[in-house]
């Protein structure tokens, strides 16, 4: 079972109390009469789908209810950080240098 | 290729069995191809024994970087049925199921198909409606499926508890007969076997690890472990490294890729006579010709590439089992393992061509990819032969994300497959 840092809660608790999210940083757009079909698709459906570290989003549905991010290997399923909805997106390089 | 036969397992039993020949060489890569497969499961083996069959192209390689059949093909609960809400999806899965019903006598080889059948369970008003609704769109089709009272499943399938305060109790059923399992790891090898007569090269344990584009945009072939191979056209089929393969050539695909886990018991004799699925419920059963029970739950909720997933799924799923099979619940389990679907927004698969010319994609099957195995190759290899989509393919496109018309059987409740 994977455990799960509540960035709000501050605490690490088991995967039953969350529900995933999927992809991460994904923004609405801004206007929306004037994106074409072809970045709705974008926007809607297509994903990156990473083998490696992926920004994701969780809920902490069980808890206190609040989204938050995430960065997971999804090849160990090894969390390497999460943090709170609307913080910049970690830099990579500095989470991964931990694991080596 | 020597053929399976009477007189061929006599002639070798004179010999104690000792000089059988290969049933398929171990290729290594040539330079050039008229068509390169990515993934060696059934679905890309199908697509090579079908081209080299039915359209006459046989120089092909299917390439893998594991073992053939050693993905998704290897890993689902081998359950086969078409009771499907939309009539593109029908078609889709029937023609496959059409397909199952020869496939041993085509491909000379025993794929232990077993029509024994698939009873889905209704546990709520809901699905009662839901399936019941099935049952009428798929018999308008021609589909087979047809309802049956709580006390006609138990006589169906005795297991089943149909008891009134049963915590998930049994309001019904939809059968349909003609669904129901074969041997997994026999479709992947009876495909290579025939595609191989054909002169297919299967490339084992050789990764994909680019697809490269010509100036002009159009697919030049494949960068792999074992050097450049040049190819007409190439072909993507790889489960749930699709989004990985592909996003090498600049195409992205609308996918997630979720670890599904699946267990069996220990081996017991003959007790379950069908498939049961209970999707309120999220668990599915049968028991293969070996004896044990092969059980299979939904998809875990995270992006994972590990082949594991999570216990919180296994002990749903086994918690469900339980309930519905009381018989079975002091039953030890004996292995458990994860596979990794490629699962698409409205759980329907894409087959068809992609924005780069002359590169084709098979993917998201998500959970349900086996049982279309025969019927998807078929269709993938005329889609790659005349590069146009088969008539029961047309709807699965790419395009459809953009376009809006989706086939949402995701929201036809009938999503556990």
């Amino acid at each position: 079972m994977l455990l799960i840092h509540c960035p709000y809660c501050n605490e690490t608790l088991p995967e039953v109390e969350f529900a995933y999210a999927s992809e991460a940083h994904i923004a609405r757009p801004a206007k929306p009469s004037d994106v074409s079909d072809e970045d709705w698709a974008e926007f809607l459906f297509m994903r990156s789908n990473v083998k490696g570290p992926l920004y994701e989003r969780w809920r902490h549905i069980h808890g206190c209810g609040r989204f938050f991010n995430a960065v997971r290997d999804t090849v160990t399923d090894k969390f390497l950080t999460t943090y709170k909805a609307g913080d910049p997106r970690p830099d990579l390089s500095s989470l991964t240098e931990g694991l080596k | 290729m020597t053929r399976f036969n009477a007189f061929n397992l006599l002639k070798n039993a004179m010999s104690g069995h000792k000089n059988w020949t290969e049933q398929w060489p171990d290729s290594q890569p040539k330079s050039e191809y008229d068509v390169v497969i990515v993934g060696a499961g059934g679905h890309g083996l199908g697509a090579a024994y079908y081209l080299a069959k039915e359209h006459g192209i046989t120089n092909i390689a299917v390439i893998d970087k594991g073992w053939l059949g050693g993905g998704n093909t290897g890993r689902n609960t081998t359950i086969i049925r078409s009771n499907y809400l939309y009539d593109e999806s029908q078609r889709l899965f029937d023609h496959s199921v059409d397909l199952w019903q020869g496939l041993s006598q085509e491909l000379n080889y025993n794929v232990m198909y077993s029509n024994r059948g698939c009873l889905m369970l209704a546990h709520t008003v809901h699905d009662v409606q839901s399936f019941k609704r099935h049952v009428h769109a798929n018999r308008l089709n021609g589909v087979d499926n047809r309802w049956l009272t709580p006390e006609e499943c138990k006589e169906y399938c005795p297991p089943i508890n149909i008891a009134k305060d049963a915590r998930y109790p049994v309001m019904g059923g939809a059968l349909q007969e003609r669904a129901g399992t074969a041997r997994h790891d026999a479709v992947a090898w009876g495909y290579a076997r025939g595609a191989a007569a054909r002169g297919v090269d299967i490339i084992q344990n050789c990764a994909v690890t680019a697809i490269r584009r010509n100036a002009g945009g159009s697919v030049a072939g494949v960068e792999t472990e074992k050097g450049f191979i040049k190819a007409k056209k190439v072909a993507v089929s790889a489960s749930g490294h699709n989004s990985m393969v592909m996003a090498t050539a600049g195409v992205r695909l609308p996918l997630e890729s979720m670890p599904l886990q699946a267990l069996v018991s220990e081996p017991v004799k003959p007790i379950f006579p069908c498939v049961v699925m209970s999707n309120a419920v999220h668990a599915y059963c049968s028991q293969s010709d070996k004896g044990e029970l092969v059980i299979g739950s939904g998809t875990d909720q995270y992006v994972s590439y590990s082949q594991r997933g999570g216990l919180p799924l296994i002990e749903h799923t086994i918690a469900a089992i339980s309930e519905v099979f009381p018989i079975f619940n002091r039953m030890r389990m004996l292995r458990k393992w994860g596979g990794i679907t490629d699962n698409t927004p409205d759980r329907s698969p894409i087959i068809g061509k992609t924005p780069v010319q002359n590169l084709y994609v098979n993917c998201g099957w998500g959970t349900g990819g086996f049982k279309a195995t025969p019927g998807s190759a078929h269709v993938f290899a005329y889609t790659i032969a005349k590069d146009e989509p088969h008539p029961i393919n047309a709807p699965f496109t790419l395009e459809r994300f953009r376009t809006g018309r989706l086939i949402d059987e995701a929201a036809a409740a009938a999503v556990a497959h």
